[in-house]
């Protein structure tokens, strides 16, 4: 909302610097966010009269205009085309800082020789002042100006533009933002007298009003004038419009949005003679009804709208915009003026059905006060009559059906200590009221306060309201900062929160970098997992208003978002890269909110190009990524199995199940190469997945302690001869089966010229311990013969030697 | 005689092990004085042909020159052994070839952010709870006092959820914003409440240096009795303090949001200029960190607890502004588009 603070000081004594004032403002919830002054660079502008016209000697669209300063006058080359002898005009000397006219630089004037003619200032345009882009004429000022006086007493103005929250609709007026600076600086407020005579015939006789629809339409005033001409307004008002950012259009239209700009009520103006019927009825649009708005569109409606209507047609979109079958034309003798208050909640769809955010939607949208309409009717009225030379009817037509007697409410003197931390009494709470119009009354005790509300407060409407509204007129900045002393709620464990912090800091740590991608997603994206680029899993849920096809489902999968940050960042970084995300998959649910399941992905890809002066770096197999998983997984205290997997995404043969037991916790294996081909990734990456939420169900509740074997350990090394079939995992388990072995390792896995075609040879080193005492060879052997037999047995194993 | 002897090997073994810079000298030079054919042993072995008494003396004085030059022995190999482990390593790294570097990874900035804004809650007894990302219209507007055609829908641009067919026209939707939380929370528990909700919120809007469609939250509630505004401002206050630094100013302004009642908006004085006025906080000298408020009694009533037994404060604020604004961030994008020569700055 901008709002002039010449026009503001008409109704409030502005007593405190506008630094100060805009402070306080902004501190008390009308937040000033911007301040703008015109007329700060009119130092060498003044105001002339012009005294005489002579045509320019080598030019006939120019002319030579004399201006009367006062003390002294000048003579200048003008080709406007109002010059005119008399007129008050806006005369800038040499060395005036204007907006050039043609170029819009700001630009110093100097003296001008033009067509020959020595020309010594300049009278200037509004383009020219940097007040609009009017560039058509000089600017002509009213008749009252004073001759010599600096322009800025007359046009100068500073404007305030102030961020209204929606709480404060009655705030939308210069009338509004004055009640709060009176408020606020404790200053005298003086709203304009309405009178006017009434010299028409009585307005019942000609025009009627019917609210069909009363839920939608609380009240409707309207007020009729004839004989009037349409012209242009006066100087002043057009000034005022243009300064707060309307186009002056005629005197009819130009009241309207005077008053609306000055009581934040919506008038519309109907020319009367096209109402037919001569009755104006507030109904919903029927289904598929047309009408043409004042902009010339037509408008498919249908019963979601309101609408004004006569006996024949609908008339306006109620609140939103009028139509151009009636609307106020150059001929137009007649007008009846409307003045209603209709259901926000009607008007915010409507406008959102037109796609029409107008001035008076916003308005309406925000919930007026229903004792507006008549205020705001009476003076836009009394300005017609003024301005525009009608005969005003008898009367007023006010229908009324949603009248409500406003109760007063009682704010419990305590509740200010309660709620602000700050002792008030009574007394001070009734002043601090009072300064913003309430009526206060306190009660036998002192300890309520009730309370009547201003009919211009529509957003007050209990105790707290009252609250808030003492707090800011004294200012947040006076309650006191106090830490909080209430007693502190039990603590309830959150174990999810505690693992996915573990889940980060290991992954941190074994070189991921986090990454955080989009929750929405395309199908298109989530089909790159499989080969077949068909969908894996659930079907997304969708966005029923998406920004873009890029973000219209919800994910069911990390993986894509990850793989793409992977493409992404692999065009910059040639090294390794190591990504995860720890986030949320949406999986939708039968009549329910989806189900939003943590998961973990993390993807590792890189090559032996990594430059360095120290050699090769080792390329990422599906080993390594193996090697993370129980890594990351035994840090958390959890012992995991790998089983053959069947995830699509993942290549045949390099892919398994995370096991926990027999429960499957993830996956991890080596990107299927199409997949890859469809993130654009050219060289071997693999995925890492872990449910969470399962991860956390399976981890073992409690770490047992394992006491550290005291006696000196043995060490065997043994190399095996099997079929290519016997996978590690089955030597190993039996060989971990036997008791006195504490450990297995694997250093040598050989198949080729050295041994028979379709059988390897695995190395293995036993460490051999006892908790009991040290081993001696015999019992080590002993224990080593058993194995080896067993394993001889299960898998026809030979020892190589 | 024989003890000149004696007294001549002496003076000449430390002469020459004096010379010694080499370990194989060293090694010649034991076989050659103490070892098994050595001249000592030799001189010990021929003193069965002298007179006792000067057996004796002779004796006496080989034995004890043998411990001297084993323990010199002992000495110089000690000495040879560092100066060549010193000579070895004078043999000089370049030590400002790169260092092999450990691969560590980072967290996400805004994860780091989140943790920082949660612990410092935590240290003031605020528990961190989170609720769903997708929720019901009701939890997002309706019980914040934000009923279906409220011009405060206006404020929050809101995606919906394709979902009314199958759940019988309960609207769905993307949160706009943490809030939902503080319904969540107090449904399910009585005062005294003390939490704070991290997470994910969606706007409808169109992306820009300063716009996003998905950021972060951070929203916190208290309720019991006799929680005030000026706890608010202290607990806030305290906050800042312990994010911004010691030196920072803060401000609270009226502002309004349904859910709270009185209504704040909470400022730092700019980090640039001060409270001068420039770019970053258009010329006010303040810049806006977060939203906040007495909990509305509708809010209250709607959950069950009486508005005029309990109070409480509940805050909001959005969790990319506090690094944008402390790294000079320029554009809000870089979060979410994982660039990693960004993620890696932080
Ligand atoms: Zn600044």
């Amino acid at each position: 909302m901008k709002v002039s603070v010449r026009w503001l000081k008409e109704y409030v004594d502005l007593i405190v610097p506008l630094e100060d004032l805009c402070e306080r403002l902004t501190m008390a919830g009308l937040e000033v966010g911007g301040v703008e002054v015109i007329g700060g660079e009119w130092d060498d502008i003044l105001v002339g009269k012009i005294v005489d016209v002579n045509s320019h000697p080598n030019a006939d669209r120019l002319r030579l205009v004399t201006v009367d300063l006062g003390k002294q006058s000048s003579t200048v080359v003008c080709g406007a085309p109002n010059v005119m002898v008399g007129g008050k005009v806006a005369f800038a000397r040499v060395g005036a800082h204007l907006i050039d006219g043609h170029s819009g630089e700001r630009v110093q004037l100097k003296p001008a020789k033009i067509r020959g003619v020595v020309s010594e200032g300049m009278i200037c345009s509004e383009k020219e002042l940097g007040i609009s882009d009017g560039h058509e004429g000089i600017v002509i000022l009213s008749a009252e100006a004073i001759v010599g006086s600096p322009l800025s007493e007359y046009l100068g103005d500073t404007i305030l533009d102030l961020d209204i929250t929606p709480n404060r609709p009655d705030c939308l007026s210069v009338i509004g933002i004055a009640r709060e600076i009176a408020a606020l600086t404790g200053s005298k407020l003086h709203i304009p007298e309405v009178s006017y005579r009434e010299l028409g015939r009585a307005i019942d006789l000609d025009a009627a009003v019917e609210i069909k629809e009363p839920n939608l339409c609380p009240r409707y005033c309207a007020s009729l004038l004839d004989g009037i001409k349409i012209a242009s307004s006066p100087q002043w008002m057009q000034q005022r419009l243009s300064t707060c950012g309307m186009r002056p259009i005629n005197n009819i239209v130009d009241v309207t949005n005077y008053v609306m700009l000055e009581y934040g009520q919506l008038l519309h103006a109907f020319d009367y003679d096209e109402i037919r019927g001569k009755k104006i009825i507030v109904r919903r649009a029927g289904n598929g009804e047309v009408m043409t708005t004042l902009d010339g569109i037509e408008r498919k409606l249908n019963s979601d709208f309101l609408v004004i209507a006569d006996k024949e047609r609908v008339v306006a979109v109620a609140g939103i915009m009028g139509g151009g079958d009636t609307e106020v034309t150059n001929s137009t003798t007649t007008v009846l003026i409307e003045s209603a208050n209709f259901n926000q909640a009607v008007i915010h769809r409507g406008s959102l059905g037109l796609r029409l955010g107008s001035e008076a939607s916003l308005r309406f949208a925000k919930g007026l006060s229903r004792d507006l309409p008549m205020i705001a009717l009476k003076r836009a009225t009394q300005l017609l009559a003024e301005i525009a030379g009608g005969k005003v009817a008898k009367g007023i037509i006010d229908v009324y059906p949603g009248k409500k007697k406003m109760e007063p409410i009682s704010l419990p003197v305590a509740d200010i200590k309660r709620l602000l931390g700050m002792e008030m009494k009574a007394g001070e709470i009734t002043k601090t009221l009072e300064l913003l119009g309430f009526g206060c009354m306190q009660a036998k005790s002192d300890s309520q306060v009730k309370v009547d509300v201003p009919w211009w407060r529509t957003d007050i409407s209990c105790a707290a309201d009252l609250v808030e509204e003492v707090a800011r007129i004294i200012g947040y900045d006076e309650i006191p900062t106090t830490m909080l002393s209430s007693q502190l709620p039990r603590h309830e464990p959150a174990p999810m929160l505690s693992l996915r912090r573990q889940l980060r800091n290991i992954l941190v740590s074994c070189g991921f970098q986090e990454v955080l991608t989009y929750s929405l997603t395309s199908l298109e994206m989530l089909g790159r997992l499989s080969p077949q680029l068909r969908l894996i899993g659930p079907t997304p849920m969708k966005v029923s208003n998406p920004m873009s096809r890029e973000q219209e489902y919800l994910r069911t999968s990390l993986r894509a978002g990850v793989l793409s940050v992977l493409a992404r960042n692999r065009r910059y970084q040639e090294d390794v890269i190591r990504l995860f995300e720890i986030g949320k998959i949406f999986l939708p649910r039968e009549r329910d909110l989806p189900q939003e399941k943590e998961m973990l992905c993390a993807v590792i890809s890189g090559s032996e190009r990594k430059l360095s002066w120290r050699g090769k770096v080792e390329p990422i197999d599906f080993f390594i990524a193996k090697g993370l998983v129980e890594s990351i997984l035994s840090r958390l205290g959890a012992i995991v199995g790998f089983e053959d997997g069947e995830d699509e995404s993942l290549c045949l043969g390099r892919r398994a199940s995370v096991m926990i037991g027999k429960d499957k916790l993830g996956v991890v294996g080596e990107l299927h190469p199409k997949v890859l081909e469809v993130f654009e990734l050219s060289e071997a990456a693999y995925l890492i997945e872990i449910d969470s939420e399962k991860l956390l169900s399976l981890m073992a509740a409690v770490k047992k302690y394992q006491p550290i074997l005291r006696y000196p350990s043995t060490s065997r090394d043994v190399a095996l001869l099997v079929d290519e079939q016997i996978t590690y995992q089955q030597i190993c388990d039996i060989i971990q089966n036997f008791s006195l072995v504490n450990s297995v390792t694997l250093f040598d896995l050989y198949a080729g010229e050295q041994v028979s075609a379709g059988k390897k040879s695995l190395a293995f080193r036993i460490i051999y311990q006892s908790p009991t005492h040290t081993l001696t060879d015999n019992e080590v052997d002993k224990v080593q013969q058993q194995i080896l037999d067993k394993l001889q047995l299960d898998f026809g194993a030979i020892l190589r030697s | 005689m024989m003890l000149n002897q004696v007294e001549d090997l002496a003076s000449k073994a430390s002469d020459e092990l004096g010379k010694i810079t080499d370990v194989n000298d060293l090694e010649a030079w034991r076989i050659h004085y103490l070892g098994r054919k050595g001249s000592l042993i030799q001189i010990l072995r021929s003193l069965a042909d002298l007179p006792l008494k000067e057996r004796r003396a002779v004796g006496a004085r080989a034995n004890e020159l043998k411990e001297v030059l084993e323990a010199a022995f002992v000495e110089k190999k000690r000495n040879l052994r560092q100066d060549l482990a010193l000579s070895q390593r004078r043999e000089a790294l370049d030590i400002t070839l790169p260092g092999q570097q450990v691969p560590l990874g980072r967290l996400h900035p805004t994860t780091q952010m989140l943790e920082e804004i949660c612990g410092i809650f935590s240290n003031m007894g605020f528990q961190v709870v989170e609720g769903p990302e997708v929720e019901w219209d009701y939890y997002s507007f309706e019980a914040l006092n934000i009923p279906a055609d409220h011009p405060a829908r206006d404020m929050f641009a809101t995606l919906w959820v394709d979902s009314e067919a199958k759940t019988g026209g309960r609207p769905m939707l993307l949160r706009p914003h943490t809030s939902p939380v503080q319904i969540r929370v107090m449904e399910k528990s009585r005062p005294p409440i003390r939490i704070i909700a991290p997470g994910r919120v969606y706007r409808y809007e169109a992306t820009d240096a300063t716009h996003e469609w998905m950021f972060y939250q951070v929203e916190g509630l208290a309720v019991d009795r006799n929680i005030t505004l000026a706890d608010l401002k202290g607990t806030l206050f305290e906050f800042a303090r312990c994010l911004f630094g010691e030196d920072r100013k803060c401000r609270f302004r009226c502002d309004y949001f349904p859910f709270v009642e009185p209504g704040v908006e909470m400022a730092i004085d700019c980090l640039v200029c001060r409270g001068a006025g420039c770019r970053l906080c258009g010329n006010s000298g303040w810049i806006e960190i977060l939203g906040a408020g007495m909990v509305h009694p509708e809010v209250l009533r709607r959950v069950d607890i009486d508005p005029e037994v309990y109070s409480g404060f509940a805050f909001g604020m959005g969790v990319e502004r506090i690094p944008i604004l402390r790294y000079g961030i320029d554009d809000i994008r870089l979060f979410y588009s994982n660039d990693l020569r960004f993620l890696k700055q932080f």
